[in-house]
């Protein structure tokens, strides 16, 4: 008995190590010793329940041993670029574990004849439901990310229909069980189908760019599964670690939300891209634009004082995060300053655009986020766009017709001048028009970002 | 009296938690959710109190499996996570 209050006082201590480890997070300059000081907590929590007496250490350590090994290769091969599907397959194995555990402790009452409370049976269906939810969503979140099946939305009429009648289905299976848990075991099983299914069906309608949204939520549904299986062993550190994982996901879900202007309803229950993006009638007013060589933006860059680049996914999917720095390098030691606006929804997760760019060895003091540009926006000399549209396209700002309205971008068309780097005139991903493409102040850079850039690190070399 | 304890502990928590994540700068955003998805695999502490002797071959598949599951979200979450991390560089101290 005293053992186990050694082991209990231990993990108050893992979830202090936890809180001060995220706390750390705060800055990156503590940041990656606040991860560490987490997986101390971690490490420390697995090692004192180590010490429990009466274990089946066989087939834990086999388990940990394989867990490692996969975990540690995945986790050392995987590239940036593909982070998102990293995030989403470990959420969904999360998720899977707390399903796991909760079932495994449904099979060990029901073959030990003892039954377990109301409150326990509970908390089983609510663990179950929700670890299964995460699993199979996380799947098809990672499928949809690497696409490995159509990121496109899958949509087919009556589609709420089904998920509520699944839910019903959920609902009745669960008061079945709890009144009977001893004899409940058929319904316990086919919970876990339907919780599956379940999961499957809120991710496909959901299109690729509102992954990050998808994945910020399912991020918090693992931390919730963790903690109702905290509920079901009555184990504190489960219930602390989940809910603070779970509060996280929550807290960029409505970040993510808040920055594409939607609400996390629109999100879940009408597929993007689909014809509510048709509208933007109001794009009338094309007038011409004006393209610029390689040369002109040198010449305009050279005179700068300030330049902030505003990448968005394009830059990543042309692979250009290093010829952007080497240039911006150059242009530092020319005397301009420089800096990287990021939206918060630049990327394919929250964040993903600055870890691209800190990859890229981007310092991240030249990282600023949207609310710190935009009120000295109308000071830089020049704000060069590379693979963004969306998240500067001032129709949010003024045009109530636009689809985007509302949302909240980068002010770029503030700047002195404005270059956008683009392949064409296509209009962006939602298949809206950009007005700040025919603004004065705006000169188009056509081309291939990569190769745009180069030409320009060129000019640079050439002209020093 | 149990359940109402522990839930006070996830009512804290929760806001212990908001309280937290709210000042990440953005910036940090990625590494944030990988290293929070590596404090969700405590499952995993969970799946080794569980495991004790005398189960039934279904119950070491399921118990094994958790453990398998936990453990690559504990250690793949933090190494991801820190080699993310060890890229952040400030201006002068990290030219490579």
């Amino acid at each position: 008995m005293n053992f186990s209050l050694a082991i209990n006082f231990t993990y108050i201590l893992s979830a202090a190590l936890f809180i001060f480890g995220l706390k750390m997070l705060s800055s990156p300059a503590t940041a990656r010793k606040g991860n560490f000081v987490s997986a101390i907590g971690m490490l420390l929590a697995i090692v004192v329940t180590l010490l429990s007496q009466g274990l089946d250490y066989k087939y834990i350590l086999i388990g940990m041993a394989i867990g490692s090994l996969i975990g540690v290769v995945a986790a050392k091969r995987v590239a940036m670029t593909a982070m998102p599907e990293m995030v989403a397959i470990f959420n969904g194995f999360g998720g899977g574990a707390s399903l796991l555990l909760a079932w495994f402790e449904y099979h060990g009452t029901d073959t030990s004849g003892e039954p377990s409370s109301l409150f326990t049976s509970i908390v089983m269906l609510l663990t179950i439901f929700i670890g299964g939810v995460t699993f199979s969503g996380s799947m098809i979140a990672y499928g949809k990310l690497s696409e490995k099946i159509s990121s496109a939305p899958f949509l087919f009429s009556g589609q709420h229909i089904v998920n509520a009648l699944i839910l019903i289905a959920s609902l009745t299976l669960g008061i079945l069980f709890v009144m009977d848990p001893a004899q409940g075991n058929l319904y316990f099983l086919i919970l876990i189908g339907v919780a599956l299914v379940f999961g499957i069906m809120s991710v496909i309608p959901i299109g690729g760019a509102d992954m990050p949204v998808v994945i910020s939520l399912l991020n918090s549904y693992s931390g919730l599964a963790a903690c109702a299986a905290g509920f079901v062993i009555t184990n504190n550190i489960l219930i602390v670690a989940g809910a603070l994982v779970g509060a996280s996901g929550i807290i960029l879900t409505n970040i993510m939300c808040k920055a594409m202007n939607r609400s996390l309803a629109n999100v879940l229950f009408s597929g993007f891209g689909s014809p509510t993006a048709s509208g933007g009638k109001g794009s009338e007013q094309q007038g011409e634009v004006k393209p610029a060589s390689a040369e002109d933006v040198y010449y305009i860059l050279e005179a700068a004082d300030s330049v902030t680049f505003v990448p968005g996914y394009g830059l990543a999917v042309a692979q250009a995060q290093h010829q952007v720095r080497e240039l911006a390098e150059i242009l530092e030691s020319n005397g301009t300053e420089c800096t990287f606006a990021i939206h918060p929804v630049a990327g394919r997760m929250p964040g993903h655009m600055n870890v691209l760019l800190a990859e890229a060895n981007v310092p991240y003091d030249q990282l600023i986020e949207m609310d710190d540009i935009n009120p000295i926006m109308d000071t830089v000399d020049v704000a060069v766009i590379i693979g963004a549209n969306d998240v500067v396209n001032p129709a949010a700002l003024d045009d109530e017709s636009s689809p985007i309205y509302g949302m909240p971008i980068i002010e770029v068309h503030r700047a002195k001048t404005v270059i956008v780097l683009k392949r064409s005139m296509n209009p962006g991903f939602a298949g809206i028009q950009n007005a700040l493409f025919f603004n004065d102040n705006t000169r188009m850079f056509f081309g291939d970002a990569k190769a745009s850039i180069t030409g320009l690190i060129a000019e640079f070399k050439e002209g020093s | 009296m149990v359940a109402v304890f522990l839930t006070l502990v996830l009512v804290l928590s929760i806001f212990l938690g908001f309280e937290l994540i709210s000042k990440v700068p953005s910036t940090l955003h990625t590494p944030l959710m990988s290293g929070s998805n590596a404090i969700s695999g405590i499952t995993l502490v969970g799946a080794i109190a569980s495991l004790n002797l005398g189960h039934d071959t279904m119950g070491l598949v399921l118990g094994t499996a958790a453990v398998v599951l936990a453990t690559i979200n504990v250690v793949g979450g933090y190494v991801v996570t820190d080699r993310m991390l060890g890229m952040f560089k400030k201006k002068d101290g990290g030219k490579s």
